[in-house]
């Protein structure tokens, strides 16, 4: 197949915070706002260097505290500017009325979380409180599981973001330390303007412009808040599509793509296990090693969590009996408590289909996962599933009671 | 040497010797030469003094997996004074310790015993030698390329460059080279 645009990609040594900061300046970003955090900071840092030596023309804006970087990427965006932030944990959680404020503003900002565990106790470790945290903010959120996903991940969302059929803005979120501190290999554009058709620079959102007077987030009546919120109803639907559209034309122009959930081996087994993040890949190896012994079990991944892809987990849920969920966060006072395997819950409940889900809680403020664990939870799944066994309680892997 | 599929290094050092930078270096050399690496530090509050582990996972097939070290192949050791139970702990039978110590082949041996294969360079003395500080890491990354190699000198080299300014780049170059050709392997 012949690419669109000749990109010439050199390999990188960087940490999944690193590949970001260099997405942010491929996708020549306006203004960036930030307030630091572990484990997000290297990525604002980063930015900070690529503003200091000329690399990227933006306006960095130190704030003081989460909530105020947040405000100032929204002023941004509504002047027309491509804004662009990074959190973790706390800092989302103090930012999250300003979530809800950039999405109702129907404003394209982008911004990464390197997912961390929530306090108290603190914990600056890794999980996916704080994302899962988010959802019903009305944010599109993708979730990465490689650096180099993460990377080519910043570039589409732009692209998601700034589509007149969405105009919301996009999350992109990745294991805190597992990923964002560690080095792997990334191919980034040698050429600072690779990305510029495919994220062209014409705002087409509504900006605040002295010429063009308009009103932005004003008081919504009775009469009308509800119509509001239906539009972001409306614009989260149309979502699906043009984030599966940005993937395409990113694999035809780049040669790199991810879809909607990835999967491995799911069309000859019964049983799959299914994750999100980083804790794939030890998923995949640990696989690996039981279907090399004969076993049918296959993987999957979900990499959209908002808009959550019912279509795509029906697909997966037709071809098993049953699902197990990894989920890396609690939903308290729930007693299935993934809030991932709670979704599909529904999704299988509102095709009508029989598939059997099981939820797992794993990696808790980065409780380590190794590959004996994941096969663990396979036989504990299968024997569920072989057992007829319906779930009334998710289980909580490796906790001490 | 032949390199097998795949390598897992754990680095021991203090807070301050600069064992998390030793651990990307590696994996940033191997990855210049076309390999696959993934690099991370024993992650959370790093503290100067204190006991430190990093890893370096070197392979010539993508990395997926993201789980700890338990098991490694080699252990690199910066600082002899850490306890030899921690750095000792998971190391595979046929594991490899790459040690930073002034003493002689014997005195090491008789503190490791003779189940694992050694190596040995004075790594103290070449960093205080050539940069005046006890910054002993980039020693440790000369002496473990030549007894096993994970990278070559230049990909080492360019990957110094890549992470410092010139002249501490050309300093710990010439500590890297000088540490290849001083390692011994003693057991």
């Amino acid at each position: 197949m012949q690419s669109v645009l000749k990109v010439t990609w050199k390999r990188l040594p960087l940490s999944t915070n690193y590949a970001i900061a260099q997405a942010v300046k491929d996708a020549d970003v306006d203004v960036v706002s930030a307030y630091p955090i572990t484990p997000q900071t290297t990525v604002v840092e980063r930015i900070s260097e690529l503003i200091a030596n000329g690399e990227l023309k933006a306006e960095m804006v130190h704030v003081e505290s989460e909530h105020s970087a947040m405000s100032a990427a929204i002023g941004a965006s509504a002047a027309g500017a491509r804004a662009f932030t990074a959190t973790s944990a706390q800092g989302l959680e103090l930012m999250h009325e300003l979530l809800h404020i950039a999405s109702g503003m129907r404003l394209p900002i982008v911004m990464s979380v390197a997912a961390r565990a929530l306090s108290a106790p603190i914990s600056i470790w890794g999980d996916y409180s704080d994302v899962m945290n988010t959802r019903d903010t009305s944010w599109v959120t993708l979730i990465a599981s490689s650096a180099q996903e993460a990377y080519d991940s910043i570039i589409q969302a732009y692209r998601i973001a700034e589509d007149p059929r969405v105009f919301l803005p996009v999350m992109v979120a990745y294991d805190g330390f597992a990923m964002s501190h560690t080095y792997e290999p990334v191919l980034v554009s040698e050429a600072s303007d690779a990305f510029k058709d495919y994220i062209p620079k014409e705002p087409k959102w509504y900006t605040l412009n002295p010429d063009r007077p308009i009103t932005m987030g004003s008081l919504a009546n009775p009469d009308w808040y509800y119509e509001f919120k239906y539009q972001q109803v409306v614009a989260m639907k149309n979502a699906y599509d043009v984030v599966v559209e940005a993937d395409q034309e990113y694999g035809k122009r780049y040669e790199r793509s991810y879809g909607i959930i990835e999967e491995d081996g799911t069309d000859d087994s019964d049983i799959v296990l299914l994750t999100y993040g980083g804790l794939y890949g030890t998923m995949k190896e640990a696989v690996g090693q039981l279907r090399r012994n004969g076993m049918k079990v296959g993987i999957a991944r979900l990499r959209l969590f908002r808009p959550f892809p019912v279509q795509d987990i029906t697909k997966l849920a037709e071809k098993v009996k049953a699902i197990a969920v990894l989920d890396r966060a609690i939903t308290y006072g729930m007693s299935i408590a993934g809030p991932v395997a709670r979704e599909i819950i529904s999704s299988v409940y509102s095709e009508g289909l029989n598939t059997a889900v099981y939820s797992f809680i794993v990696g808790i403020g980065q409780r380590t996962v190794t590959e004996k664990d994941i096969q663990e939870i396979y036989t504990k799944a299968r024997s569920m599933m072989e057992s007829g066994e319906r779930q009334k309680e998710s289980i909580y892997w490796g906790v001490r009671e | 040497m032949v390199l097998k599929e795949r390598y897992e290094i754990r680095w021991h050092g203090r807070g301050g010797q600069g064992a998390v930078t030793a651990a990307v270096l590696v994996a940033e050399a191997a990855i210049i030469d076309g390999h696959y690496a993934q690099s991370y530090p024993e992650f959370g509050a790093e503290r100067r003094g204190a006991p430190v582990k990093a890893y370096t996972k070197v392979s010539l097939s993508p990395i997926y997996s993201r789980s700890p070290i338990i098991q490694p192949d080699i252990v690199v050791v910066l600082d002899p004074s850490i306890d030899k139970s921690i750095y000792l702990e998971g190391l595979k039978d046929d594991g490899m310790i790459i040690i930073n110590s002034s003493k002689s082949d014997s005195e090491i041996k008789s503190v490791l015993g003779d189940k694992y294969k050694i190596a040995a360079i004075d790594a103290t003395h070449i960093a205080l030698d050539v940069l005046k500080a006890a910054i002993v890491n980039t020693a440790m990354v000369g002496a473990l390329i030549k007894i096993v190699p994970l990278a070559s000198l230049e990909s080492v080299e360019k990957a110094l460059h890549e992470t410092f300014s010139k002249k501490v780049a050309d300093l710990n170059t010439q500590i890297v080279k000088r540490s290849y050709e001083l390692v011994r392997l003693i057991n």
